[in-house]
Formats: structure tokens, sequence, C-alpha cells
């Protein structure tokens, strides 16, 4: 099957994309509740959305 | 105004490879676009001379702005080879060093005999001998550099808290970061009794990649951190380091872990063991695709204004890559962050105490 791999690589970034956009959205949510803590949210924030870009990026070079 | 100036820089960039693939315009389609992918693929891989840029003149004869760098080669036969990459005249003659030949072809460098003769197998793949190649390369002189221009900055500032508690000059810009990498860095993912030792490698690779990752999008075409030779070596640091300070509760945790019920533990160890392997890697993967991405993305746009050739299209293109420099200059300092960011966590788990959490 040629090609079939692209498509799973456009999958992965499809859930890697969903995936960060949460993380973005649940961390504004989170500022306007606590901007107090803004601090500490945007560096869980940085850290969770490299970890699942990892797996974006691994996708691509796999395919 | 720093910023400005690295966005003029950015920009100057997007111009120069501009003018160079304007010389292309007057060819036909098809062949402007496998121009633009060939520079690209280019300008991607690393190379045995420093090129600024080259265009043909009127007589069709290419000329290269550059300088030569150093060849070192490494061979069974004739032993250690040393000269200028000036002898390849950029992949067109044989180079003859002490009665042995070289040639460079794609970017690498074959032994030949003295007519420069490359043999292929059935795939175009050439057969021929490939010496060792411990060359000076476009990417380690600017290693070297960087690595150079960061001793001298930070020692000078080093020095100049001996007399006084307040930095000069430079140094009043790189303090709030080292400050910064040590406050909101090192100690809460380190903690209070061991961020000290890690402080010298966390600082350095922040800086490094950063300053590489800024010199990438500036007009010499250098791009160190899109080799992924770069980015492994950079993460092994931090795997070795990780591996060898860890103490007696990391390994516990990895091979035994507390509160797992006795089965589970036989399936979670091997898993444990293989993500300490796959935290380093995913390091790797993550600076080297970041970078390349961003590289392409941007000189793909670049590109694009020679394609569309109208007032819309590239305007537009122009538009776009202003954008992404922009984007590109975050990138370059967030990849420096965490990759930093990411190290401690990793060097905080190998020193975690059991009553620190």
């Amino acid at each position: 099957m040629e090609g079939l791999n692209y498509i799973g690589a456009g999958l992965i970034v499809i859930g890697a994309a969903v995936g960060i956009g949460r993380i973005g959205g649940s961390a504004m949510d989170a500022i306007a509740r606590q901007p107090e803590a803004s601090g500490k949210i945007q560096t869980a924030m940085l850290i969770a959305a490299a970890l699942i870009e990892g797996i974006g990026f691994a996708a691509l070079f796999a395919a | 105004m720093f910023l400005v100036s690295f966005v003029s820089m950015a920009q100057h960039h997007g111009n120069e490879h501009a003018q160079h693939a304007a010389k292309e315009t007057e060819e036909s389609g098809s062949s402007l676009k496998k121009d633009i992918k060939d520079f690209i693929g280019h300008h991607l891989l690393d190379s045995h001379d420093f090129g600024l840029f080259s265009y043909e003149d009127d007589h069709g004869k290419e000329i290269h702005f550059g300088a030569p760098l150093p060849v070192i080669l490494f061979d069974s036969e004739s032993g250690l080879n040393v000269f200028s990459s000036s002898k390849f005249h950029h992949g067109e003659e044989v180079a003859e060093n002490n009665g042995s030949y070289f040639k460079l072809y794609h970017g690498k460098i074959y032994k030949t005999d003295a007519a420069g003769t490359i043999s292929y197998d059935e795939h175009h793949h050439a057969t021929n001998e490939k010496p060792l190649d411990f060359s000076i390369t476009k990417n380690v002189a600017f290693i070297f550099l960087v690595g150079l221009f960061m001793f001298l900055v930070f020692t000078k500032m080093a020095k100049n808290y001996k007399t006084s508690a307040l930095p000069k000059g430079f140094g009043r810009l790189l303090e709030p970061l080292i400050l910064y990498v040590r406050d909101e860095i090192a100690i809460p993912n380190i903690g209070h009794k061991q961020y000290r030792k890690y402080m010298s490698y966390l600082l350095t690779v922040f800086f490094f990649v950063w300053i590489v990752n800024l010199l990438g999008l500036t007009p010499v075409g250098i791009n160190v951190t899109n080799n992924i030779a770069v980015t492994l070596s950079l993460s092994l640091i931090t795997y070795l380091l990780t591996t060898f300070t860890a103490n007696k509760n990391y390994w516990k945790h990895i091979f035994w872990m507390p509160g797992v019920p006795t089965p589970m533990k036989f399936l979670l160890a091997p898993i444990e063991l293989l993500g300490t392997i796959i935290k380093p890697f995913s390091l790797m993967i993550r600076l080297y695709a970041n970078i390349t991405a961003g590289h392409i993305v941007l000189m793909s746009i670049i590109g694009m204004m020679f394609i569309f050739k109208n007032w819309i299209g590239s305007p537009l293109s122009f538009g776009l890559a202003f954008a992404l420099s922009l984007l590109e200059l975050l990138v370059a300092a967030l990849q420096a962050y965490i990759f930093t960011m990411l190290s401690a966590l990793y060097f905080g788990s190998a020193v975690e105490e059991h009553d620190d959490h």
C-alpha cells in the first residue's frame, strides 16, 4: 500500500495539533482563573506542548 | 533594539536568497522549481567550504563568494591528508595531496584516480572508497567560533564580578538571562541542594543553542542545529550526565518501582529502561526537526516569490516570510529554553531524593 504511511503521519500530526491546542486552551482557562500562577502554568504548558510536538515530529520522520 | 536588529538580519537573509534565485527566473517554470528545491536542499546540508553566495557572470562562469575550510582526511593507504578545500574548486576539480586523489561529489569526499572517475552501482550511488572525514566543515567551524565567542564573553563577565556586583556592558543583557536559567529552570526542577553542579552545563547548552539558532537566521546561511549530529551530541551529554550522576533512588524507580504489584514490575522495568533512552532521543529529534522544518518552510515561502512573479503572490509571500522570520526568532529562543528545561527535568529526576516528593 503506497502512501499509507503519509496518511498515518497526517493523522498523528492532526492528533498532535489537537493535543497542543487543548493544552493551550486549558492553560488560557487556568491563567484566567488564577492570573497569579501564570508563570508556573506557562512552564507546564510549554513542557507538555514540547513533549507532544516530539511525537508529531517522530511521525513526520517515520513517514 | 536587539529584536529590531535581528529582524532586519532575518529579512536580509530573505533578500540574499532572493538575489540568488533571481538569476534563474529567465529559465522555465519547472527548472526554476527544481533549482529552488536544490538550493533549499543544499542549504540544509553541511559543506566543506563557507560559501556566502554564488552567481554566473556574463561568460557563464560560476563565481563563488566565500572562504575555503581545511579538509582533514584519514585514509588507510595514504594516512593523514590535510589540505584546503579550495583544491576541490567546488567539486569541479580533483584534489591531489601526497599522491592520492580526492573528489568532492554531492557534498561527500571520495577517493579517485587522477582523472577523478567516480563509478556507480545500479542505484546511481557512488561506489568509490570513502576516506574517514575529520574535516573542519562549515558547521564545525561555526561551533568553534560560537564556543570561542561564548568563552570570551562569559569569562570577561565573570572577571567583572570580582571587582563589582554590577555587570558592565553586554553583561547587563546576559545577567537576567543567567538568573532566569538558575531561578526558573534549574532550581524548580533540580532542587536547592543539587542544582549547582548542573548549572554550568545548563547555561552552556542554553546559550549555545540560542546563539546557534539565531545565527541560523542570519544571511550567512549557516545552520548548525539542523545537523542531527550536533543535536545528537548535545542530547548525548544530557543522557550521560543523567546516567552517571543518578542516585540509587532513580535506578530503583526504573527497575523496581515501589508501590507497584510485583508482576507489573517485570512489565514496567523494560519500558522504563527504554524510556531513559527515548528521553534524550526526543530531545535530539525535537531540536533538529524544529529548526529544519522552520528553515524549509521559510525558504520555500521565499522561493514562492519567484514562482508567482506577479503583484499579488510575491508581496503576499514576502509578508508571510516576514511573519515567519519573526516566528522563527521566537522558536530559536523557545527551543533553547525547552532543551535546557527538559535537561534540567531529567537531571532533577536523576538526583531526586525519596523525601523530595
